[in-house]
């Protein structure tokens, strides 16, 4: 019987699979296995080798995305539904790194307080394995896949701090957040699937170029911009962030900040630059809507924070206007765009993540981060003064700090040789806004130089050798992207439309 | 020839990170080692003039029209931006000044530190400072240009924001968001020039022949390079500071420490001034003539507005800084009137203002040290308590007010003068009654530089300080004061010494705007 139905079926094709294309990801499988296993069965008072194995799974899993790289051939399996290209093994390593930090920044944090270390660590790999993923996917249903694989591990780990209530409220805000963009974008992903009749991001590009066009693409491609517009936290689906990055472990916190929001950039650009490439009359004009929006509003908001964590969650909400600002032009200028939006990523990523290192850092000694607890820390800690006026001014874009030459590229896409209206005035609205950021920013540095210590206590903070990797790690990376041109070039290389 | 071989390729690099590199070392000596500290900043800035004055002495003077020293080097290709830098006659004055105000600012500060002391970090935003400076005045590609020109603001920022006066957090912000406003519109500004000449080169010479070519060939719109000018402008502007965006100036300069006051004085503010010449006059030459009559008036404006805000102050080093207004006001005069002559008589006033306001910022400084108020009418007889210092006080003042023999002669009146006859094609009635205006500035200058030094040189002191003793000047200040003052009657005898220098490059630019007009 079994045998009959086997025969009546079309012949089972089994899929061509790249092993050297999967590496990266196996490589990561393989470390999430050992840090499940090596929870299990090591005692208690040997429990640090959990994060250890962590990162050197993270890195080992850069060595395939060099070999990858060195090897130069864009690789496509299952039907195009997955890509290997350079813009994939550029966000990949980016990924990668980025957890790293992540990792360099919960050693001391997770150990010390009273939190589950093995399972932090195992859903901590595994939202990275789902941005590898992300990078890669050039289809509906794999976008889909990697986003919860990203995102589901990122709810439970919002939520760590579970006998805390703010923690509580991160956990389950960003959850039912998530949740109901995750519903909208599949709805948006449907409609354009029954139109168009493939899920792949290729056919859908060439199919909404078609003549035929109903609205109802239309409001595809907005409900799956907009799911994402929860995903980087745009202005008005933004709301979430605030609370959640308040109440998350604060390396959770870098972790959505930065990684989290990159890949749902990764998305859009996959979306736009491949699936939409031809409805730039539908996107231009949302783009240009929701940047504008997100800029203003987070920067207005962050104006009057008084809490560190809160005003880097509304910065980084700014930030994520700037990035999306580019994609205002998509239409006349797609090469410009997509190389500063990756750019943007690339530099937002290390300078980001040092901030959060220093709010750590210091957070070890003032158990707060009211910014009025940061008073005089030039006087007992000037080394970790010194990296934050780094971080924040590169945030703020000033030069030579990496920052500013994030803001350069936008202003370079947005005024591209065909001067457009759109480009034009959002160029200006990048250019207020960045006055303003730069008001709250050096309000910090003013707290941390110009301020008498609060309570008088100048005992050095004691930071950790895990946390002054990951400061000189995002140190470097920061000023080394500022005065070369190290970004740009992974910027060009991860372009991977040639228009 | 070897030697020269190595200043050609390296020396202006050399000169410009040599500063940064001494930061990076006083970085990892330890804060207690305060005597090591000033030392490594003292031979960084040392051996940057050092390696200056070599480039400065292999300077060929009969081609100063020319770039010279040019190094062009791959730097962020991908936005086509290279590292490009060169000096010629413009350059030269400026970088000179630069290299002698730093090491003469760090012998001062040598044991007169302002609280909260701290030499360590002090001295380090000092080098970074030198090394922005430098470099936008050696900078020859407009990103590199703008990345040296912001690098400044971080420093300043602090210097004023931590080691300033009772107002100091709100006049460093202040200083802080002005600038870099002005900054916002100047960066789209470059990229607009970089685009409509084909987005290729952001290399000064490039662009301008780009301008140049688009013009010749007729398709390029006049009001697009005026909109340009216009960001260019208020970079600039601001940074200068021109009428009306002068407001952060007094702040910053009343409440930054005295080093601070002196460099922001003495090479900050003619950041501004040199970027106008170098970047939009260069650039933008028929977008220039259009602006002039407008930036002539808010020079005029600037010179007036500076004298009335002088005579109303009551504070010696607020009033100091409100006359840098006005001598600005001068400088742009100058360059406004698009010809050789107020070009060269513009960056002769820079050279000339920083030397003398630099010296009058230190005075106040010790001043401020010894009475512990800059209050004027709490002041007085200070040639009686401190004859040498009293004296050094008139000298500076009337070096300020353009007394012939000295060096702000030069600046003023040849400045003055070339209103007469402006650039062709601007309206010579215009720039004749801004003459007479500027003249009459020169009048209040004198009323209210006289007045200060009257009420605080003259008489005897004040009750409270009738029985105090007070120090004249010491031997660091000395040495740190001697050689401006000296470069004042140099400069002041023999104004050749810069004009010969800056003649080529401005006879060249006059040719320009000469051959616009007709």
């Amino acid at each position: 019987m079994l045998a009959f139905l086997l025969q009546q079926g079309t012949p089972f094709l089994e899929p061509k699979v790249d092993f050297h294309a999967l590496a990266p990801e196996i490589v990561l499988v393989g470390a999430i296995v050992v840090v499940l296993l090596a929870d299990l069965f090591t005692p208690e008072s040997s429990r640090g080798i959990v994060p250890s194995i962590a990162g050197i799974g993270l890195l080992a899993a850069t060595v395939p995305v060099l070999t990858l790289a060195l090897d130069g051939v864009d690789r496509a399996m299952f039907g195009g539904a997955y890509a290997v290209d350079n813009f994939s093994l550029v966000l990949k390593a980016m990924f990668l790194l980025a957890g790293y930090v992540v990792v360099l920044l919960s050693t001391n944090y997770i150990a010390e307080g009273d939190y589950a270390e093995g399972e932090y660590y195992f859903l901590l790999l595994s939202s990275i394995l789902g941005m590898t993923v992300m990078a890669s996917s050039r289809d509906l249903v794999s976008i889909f896949v990697a986003l919860e694989l990203l995102s589901i591990p990122a709810y439970m780990l919002a939520g760590w701090r579970k006998r805390d209530l703010r923690g509580n409220e991160a956990g389950v805000k960003y959850y039912l957040m998530g949740v109901f963009a995750s519903a909208v974008m599949l709805y948006g992903m449907s409609l354009l699937f029954g139109l168009t009749g493939s899920t792949l991001l290729a056919d859908i590009g060439a199919a909404v170029a078609g003549p035929d066009t109903t609205p109802f693409i239309t409001l595809g491609i907005v409900l799956v911009v907009i799911g994402f517009g929860f995903k980087v936290s745009a202005v008005p689906f933004h709301t979430w962030a605030p609370d959640t990055y308040e109440g998350a472990p604060t390396p959770i916190t870098a972790f959505l900040a930065v990684s989290s929001k990159a890949a749902g950039f990764v998305a859009l650009l996959q979306l736009i630059l491949i699936a939409f490439p031809a409805r730039h009359d539908v996107v231009e004009p949302l783009m240009w809507l929701l940047a504008a929006l997100t800029m203003t509003v987070g920067n207005l908001i962050a104006l009057r924070q008084t809490n560190i964590v809160r005003l880097l969650a509304y910065s980084g909400v700014a930030q994520a206007g700037f990035m999306l600002a580019p994609l205002a032009v998509v239409g006349t200028n797609p090469a410009g765009a997509g190389r500063a939006v990756i750019t943007y990523l690339l530099i937002y990523t290390a300078m980001n993540l040092g901030a959060f290192a220093v709010v750590l850092a210091v957070a070890r000694k003032t158990r707060s981060a009211e910014i009025s607890s940061w008073g005089g820390l030039f006087e007992y800690a000037p080394g970790l003064t010194v990296l934050m006026t780094v971080f924040l001014f590169s945030l703020a874009g000033i030069p030579p700090l990496g920052g500013w030459l994030a803001k350069f590229v936008v202003f370079r896409a947005l005024l591209q040789p065909d001067l457009t209206a759109g480009g034009v005035t959002l160029a200006v609205v990048v250019g207020v806004n960045s006055v303003i950021a730069l008001y709250y920013y050096a309000n910090i540095a003013k707290e941390m130089w110009m301020k008498p210590v609060p309570d008088g206590d100048r005992t050095p903070v004691r930071v950790p050798f895990s946390l002054s990797a990951a400061l000189a790690i995002s140190v470097v990376v920061t000023v080394a992207f500022g005065v070369s041109n190290l970004a740009t070039r992974f910027g060009d290389l991860a372009l991977f439309v040639s228009t | 020839m070897d030697n020269n071989h190595f200043l050609t390729g390296w020396g202006l690099s050399l000169m410009v990170f040599l500063p940064l590199a001494g930061a990076l070392v006083m970085m990892l000596i330890p804060k207690v080692e305060e005597h090591l500290l000033k030392l490594v900043a003292l031979g960084a800035s040392l051996g940057s003039a050092a390696v200056g004055i070599a480039v400065l002495a292999d300077f060929d003077y009969d081609g100063a029209g020319e770039l010279q020293f040019v190094v062009n080097k791959a730097w962020i290709e991908v936005i086509s931006s290279r590292f490009i830098v060169g000096i010629d006659g413009l350059s030269v004055p400026l970088v000179a000044l630069t290299l002698l105000i730093t090491p003469l600012v760090i012998i001062y500060s040598w044991n007169h530190f302002p609280e909260p002391h701290n030499p360590k970090a002090f001295l380090i935003l000092v080098l970074v400072l030198h090394t922005g400076m430098l470099g936008t005045f050696v900078a020859q590609d407009l990103i590199l240009f703008f990345v040296f020109f912001e690098i400044v603001l971080l420093p300043m920022y602090f210097m004023i924001g931590v080691w300033g006066g009772e107002e100091r957090q709100y006049a460093a912000i202040k200083f802080f968001l002005y600038t870099l406003f002005g900054s916002a519109l100047m960066i789209v500004s470059f990229l607009a020039v970089f685009f409509v000449t084909g987005g290729e080169s952001f290399s000064m010479v490039d662009l301008a022949q780009g301008v140049a070519d688009r013009n010749a060939a007729g398709d390029l719109a006049l009001s697009t390079q005026v909109l340009i000018f216009g960001g260019m402008f208020m970079g600039f502007g601001i940074k200068v500071p021109m009428f009306p965006f002068h407001t952060w100036l007094p702040d910053a300069h009343t409440q930054a420490p005295t080093q601070g006051s002196v460099i922001l004085a003495a090479v900050l503010l003619k950041l501004g001034t040199y970027g106008f010449i170098r970047v939009a006059l260069f650039i933008l030459p028929e977008a220039a003539v259009e602006w002039a009559p407008w930036i002539g008036l808010l020079a005029v404006i600037g010179i007036i507005y500076g004298a009335l805000g002088c005579l109303a102050q009551t504070d010696m080093k607020r009033l100091i800084a409100f006359s840098s207004v006005a001598h600005m006001g001068f400088v742009m005069l100058g360059i406004a009137t698009l010809t050789d002559f107020g070009l060269n008589a513009a960056v002769f006033g820079m050279v000339a203002h920083g030397l003398i306001t630099g010296m009058l910022f230190f005075v106040a400084g010790s001043v401020k040290e010894r009475f512990h108020t800059l209050e004027i009418k709490r002041l007085g007889g200070l040639l009686l308590q401190a004859p040498k210092m009293g004296w050094i006080l008139g000298f500076c003042i009337m070096a300020s007010l353009g007394l012939p023999g000295l060096a702000g002669f030069w600046g003023e009146f040849p400045a003055i003068l070339s209103a007469y006859n402006p650039g062709a094609g601007l309206p010579e009635e215009t720039f004749r009654t801004y003459m007479v205006i500027a003249a009459v500035g020169t009048v209040l200058a004198a009323g209210y530089l006289l007045w200060l030094f009257q009420r605080t040189a003259f008489g005897t002191p004040s009750e409270e300080f009738a029985d105090e003793h007070i120090d004249d000047v010491h031997v660091t200040e000395w040495i740190a004061w001697v050689p401006m003052l000296a470069l004042i009657l140099v400069l002041g005898i023999y104004p050749n010494l810069i004009f010969q220098v800056t003649d080529p490059v401005m006879t060249a630019m006059g040719d320009t705007f000469q051959a616009l007009g007709t």
